[in-house]
């Protein structure tokens, strides 16, 4: 399994590279359109702020080759907030794969943002390998809108999705690399998928 | 609400985990990948790797341990130790770090904290704080890693981390230094009231000795998480009995 890692030009990719290893699949970190149109799975990762990544997608020439692909894509935390209509981050249009906005969370007192740590997952569709009761790592200020793309949420003063599913496109608002044996399952899902 | 996070922490000199009394008198403590990988297995909800003799000594983190853990386990670290740029910073997260935090460089140069927060995301920023009692008030310490440069800065702990999280700081380590592994309990009144002064989650630090220690620090003073290295090291609790007490006490723990 050949597994494409968009190459934003941000660091901590390595992490996710890792989680996919530690699962047989062979990663690489490319921004050469015509290699993540050809891999078998492509992963887009996410640090940084939205403005910035999409800026970098769109002088990459990358919007086309993300939107068009005919192969399972997975966007991870931030990566996965690109999958929707459009971000609050910095006002940007984002890729438009999934309906829905991303908005920050509010912090209110007993209710720090970022959303930091490990949360309870409900889950919808078994398929993922995610089980409700899982805890899952998150680390994140903003949220996309919860909506029929949806297969696991969380609760942060409002339903949070962790994980969103349309057609081929997938997302992880949580970090599937960090989140011990239940990450594990969702990665391996993502490959067999 | 997330679980309320355990972290150990792991003091680490030359790629060895070590471990001082009030930050002096470092003894070695052993292997850092037998250590995390421990405390992995045992249920720590995050590490903490800090390089005490880095940020003294004007270096930044040596990457190639930081790899090494990224390799090996699959919760998140944190890596701090001499961070004074955007590019060292990176160098940590690209070795598979998840956050990096700063301290003593912040202080030098405060606009660091948004140097990092603009490139990486508040999440991945942040800030260690080493908090000393004086006269009633509580004020930030600098290159707390060395005796012979260590010294108080002046500067009020409220007001550096209301700063600090506005520069975007994601995340505040607050280290009590008086209560340094000492073990007499969390400052909770200062733990409450650094929580009470900024939005973002804040983790204390700093005089763990007992689980009730950990319960106090999460329902008294609102902690996000709880730092503790001597009682984990020296095997005085146990995480997995320690998380099956804090759940007996009805605070949300991840098992």
């Amino acid at each position: 399994m050949t597994l494409a890692i968009v190459d934003l030009g941000y660091g901590n990719v390595g992490s996710i590279a890792v989680g996919f290893q530690r699962l047989g699949a062979e990663t690489r970190l490319t921004a050469d359109p015509a290699e993540i149109a050809t891999a078998e799975r492509v992963v887009l990762p996410g640090v940084g702020a939205a403005g910035y990544a999409m800026a970098r997608i769109e002088a990459l020439g990358l919007r086309a080759t993300l939107t068009g692909l005919d192969r399972p894509l997975l966007g991870i935390c931030l990566g996965m907030q690109l999958l929707f209509e459009a971000s609050e981050e910095d006002d940007v249009g984002c890729l438009g794969l999934i309906p829905g906005q991303v908005r920050r969370l509010e912090a209110v007192p007993g209710r720090p943002v970022p959303h930091m740590g490990w949360s309870r997952l409900d889950v919808s569709d078994a398929d993922l390998g995610l089980r409700t009761g899982d805890y899952v790592y998150f680390a994140h200020s903003y949220a996309c809108d919860d909506g029929p793309a949806s297969v696991a949420t969380t609760r942060y003063g409002r339903n949070i999705p962790a994980a969103v599913r349309r057609g081929t496109v997938l997302g992880a608002q949580f970090h599937p690399e960090r989140s011990s044996d239940a990450g594990a399952r969702f990665l391996k899902a993502f490959l067999s998928c | 609400m997330p679980a309320a996070r355990i972290i150990p922490c792991l003091d680490v000199r030359d790629g060895r985990v070590v471990k001082g009394v009030q930050f002096r008198d470092h003894r070695d403590v052993g292997d850092i990948i037998d250590h995390a990988l421990r405390y992995r297995d045992e249920g720590a909800d995050e590490l903490v790797f800090y390089d005490i003799s880095a940020s003294a000594e004007d270096r930044s983190l040596d990457t190639e341990w930081i790899r090494r853990i990224g390799r090996e386990i699959d919760i998140p670290f944190a890596v701090a130790g001499g961070i004074r740029s955007r590019d060292q910073a990176a160098a940590c997260l690209e070795a598979g770090a998840d956050k990096v935090s700063v301290n003593s460089p912040a202080l030098e140069r405060p606009g660091l904290i948004e140097e990092l927060a603009r490139d990486f995301g508040s999440q991945c920023v942040v800030l260690g704080v080493d908090s000393f009692e004086k006269e009633g008030d509580y004020y930030v310490h600098q290159y707390t890693g060395r005796v012979d440069r260590s010294r108080d800065t002046g500067l009020k702990t409220l007001d550096w981390v209301k700063e600090a999280t506005e520069r975007g700081a994601g995340e505040i380590v607050l280290n009590c230094m008086r209560r340094d592994g000492v073990r007499s309990g969390y400052d909770l009144a200062h733990v409450g009231a650094v929580v009470g002064a900024v939005e973002v989650p804040v983790i204390a630090s700093g005089g763990a000795g007992a689980p009730e220690h950990f319960r106090d620090a999460f329902t008294q003073a609102g902690a996000s998480g709880a730092l503790a290295a001597t009682v984990f090291h020296d095997r005085l609790i146990a995480i997995p009995e320690l998380k099956e007490y804090l759940a007996r006490c009805g605070i949300e723990i991840r098992r």
